[in-house]
């Protein structure tokens, strides 16, 4: 939103150096993520859960280059925008209308939003699905959700012609991620072991050390979404310092009230809570109300987590929660403590502008429903072109093995190297150890 | 009194521990070892390195029990952990001759019974 106040037409440096070092931060969360999300799962399901991040980077880098830019951020009607912009078409050194640094630049740096989010939805489904089913739901999914959120709130779409403010992705990132995880967990349905069996995370550290790297990452996320060093960027980047860290405080005070300890896997989800909870709203609110938001967000998502893990559904490493949920409440929270004084674009409920709460309940209705209804068909269809999840067996045997053929804590006791023959026949043993 | 020796998937492990308790057993311990019973061996890559995997990961129970529980334990055993593809595992059961519980320096069969409440 800064790119009201930018000076049109002209590339500046100190925007362009922070924007080069914000993209490579946002970048760096999605490994982060497949770390956070490998260790909240069995040991034997480990690589398959990281990959789904490292595929996921793949997959949205392309897709996002071949069509996804262009639907997201190109000139088009209120729901998506055009194609002038496919595979790159004039995507060059002249400054992004609105902002100060290069379009190029601009790509890249929306580019590792989409990827980030498309490995987000992975958590609803890992331990069972396909790894190929997976990578083509991720080309689809960027496409068909991304990209369309991201036009309606930054691309010229009908959320934000009306006035819906999202700093740094609370309709296309964290609602759209969080309602998919929930379609996505009903279509390929539970684990076999889900309910039957405890399924605890098999490294907490991974856990820790994976949000600690999303943390940090975040700053370029929210930091960045300015697409400048002017006052939205600094007011985001240290709304990022404080919001999780407030929400980390209310969720050791449930933890405590809850279970009598304050457990090591509950901070890791507070860190992400905060961090999600902030990001629509980083440069929109004072760092007072950030504080606030940060203790409110921790609540519905403390309570969705405790609550989900009673019911059928496995939505595995609760990305409903952490992200759909406390993005809802991120933009629900702009409506009404937005200040023009901080902002210098709109007021919310509480200074006196209730049209503000109006288009953000708005964004929030429908962004989760658009998000849920549409990762619901496209699973639906790709369910119809092949098997979405691997047999009992399979899933019994772990996905490292079977969907690789590597294990992430490979003894080597027992193994035996096998030389390929020349022309590729069949491989024989040549050493024993 | 009999060792009961266990061998079995550990993905079966915990049906294993759910038909032992049904069968009323309750004293046992567990281990992960690795073995080799026939079953196809897995082939896994790493950077070109292309290995088979000759010992698969098995959890071995042991059990000592009394005479009686010596047919319920290995019914348990089976129950749980069979699939029906090779690889399953064995059941070894061989004589025991002495068991002693260290808290109370009980013998043999009292030994083996499972205390009674808390």
């Amino acid at each position: 939103m800064s790119a009201l106040f930018a000076a049109a037409g002209r590339v500046d440096t100190g925007d362009t150096a922070w924007m080069l070092v914000a993209t490579a931060l946002v970048l760096m969360m999605t490994p982060a993520l497949g770390l956070f999300y490998a260790g909240l799962v069995r040991a034997k399901n480990t690589l398959n859960t990281f990959m789904m991040s490292v595929g996921a980077i793949a997959i949205a880098t392309v897709a996002w280059a071949a069509i996804g830019y262009s639907l997201a951020f190109d000139t088009g009607n209120g729901f998506i925008g055009g194609l002038h912009f496919a595979f790159l078409n004039d995507v060059a050194f002249a400054p992004r209308p609105g902002t100060t640094i290069p379009q190029l630049l601009f790509f890249a740096y929306e580019a590792t939003f989409c990827i980030i989010t498309t490995a987000l939805v992975s958590g609803a489904v890992v331990e069972r699905m396909r790894f190929g089913a997976f990578m083509l739901f991720a080309a689809l999914w960027s496409i068909l959700v991304f990209s369309v959120l991201a036009h309606w709130v930054w691309g010229g779409g009908w959320l934000q012609e009306h006035g819906t403010l999202d700093f740094a992705g609370g309709v296309p990132v964290e609602m759209a991620s969080g309602f998919s995880a929930l379609a996505a967990a009903l279509v390929v349905r539970s684990r076999k072991d889900y309910g039957r069996q405890a399924l605890l995370p098999h490294n907490a550290v991974y856990v820790l050390l994976g949000a600690g790297l999303l943390w940090f990452g975040w700053f370029g996320f929210n930091g960045g979404s300015g697409y400048s060093t002017g006052h939205p960027g600094v007011l985001a980047f240290t709304n990022t310092l404080l919001c999780p860290a407030c929400t980390l405080v209310v969720w050791f005070l449930l933890d405590l009230w809850r279970g009598g300890r304050i457990t090591a896997v509950g901070a890791a989800t507070a860190i992400i809570v905060g961090c999600v909870g902030i990001t629509p709203a980083a440069g929109f609110i004072s760092p007072a109300w950030a504080m606030v938001l940060g203790a409110v967000a921790a609540v519905p998502s403390y309570f969705v987590i405790v609550y989900r893990t009673r019911t059928r559904v496995d939505e595995t490493l609760d990305v409903l929660a952490a992200h759909g949920v406390a993005g809802f409440t991120g933009i629900l929270f702009i409506g009404f403590f937005a200040q023009v004084a901080w902002n210098g674009v709109s007021d919310g409920l509480v200074y006196g502008n209730a049209k503000q709460l109006g288009w953000q309940a708005i964004a929030a209705a429908v962004a989760p429903v658009y998000a849920f209804a549409m990762t619901y068909v496209i699973l639906r269809v790709i369910g119809w072109l092949m098997p979405l999840r691997v047999t009992e067996k399979q899933e019994a045997l772990g996905m490292d093995v079977v969907q690789h053929g590597e294990e992430a804590y490979a003894s080597g006791e027992g193994a035996i190297l096998v030389a390929p023959e020349a022309d590729g026949e069949k491989p024989v043993p040549v050493a024993q150890p | 009194m009999k060792l009961v020796i266990g061998i079995v998937r550990p993905e079966q492990a915990n049906d294993v521990l759910e038909a032992l308790y049904r069968a009323d057993v309750r004293g046992l311990s567990l281990s992960r070892v690795q073995g080799h019973g026939g079953e196809l061996d897995r082939v896994e890559t790493y950077r070109g390195t292309t290995v088979k995997m000759e010992l698969a990961e098995k959890v071995r129970f042991e059990i000592a029990v009394s005479d009686e529980f010596v047919q319920p334990t290995i019914d348990a055993l089976c129950e749980g952990g069979r699939t029906g593809e090779v690889g399953d595992g064995k059941i070894f059961v061989v004589p025991l001759e002495h068991v002693v519980r260290i808290r109370t320096g009980e013998l043999d069969h009292g030994a083996v019974t499972p205390v009674e409440g808390p």
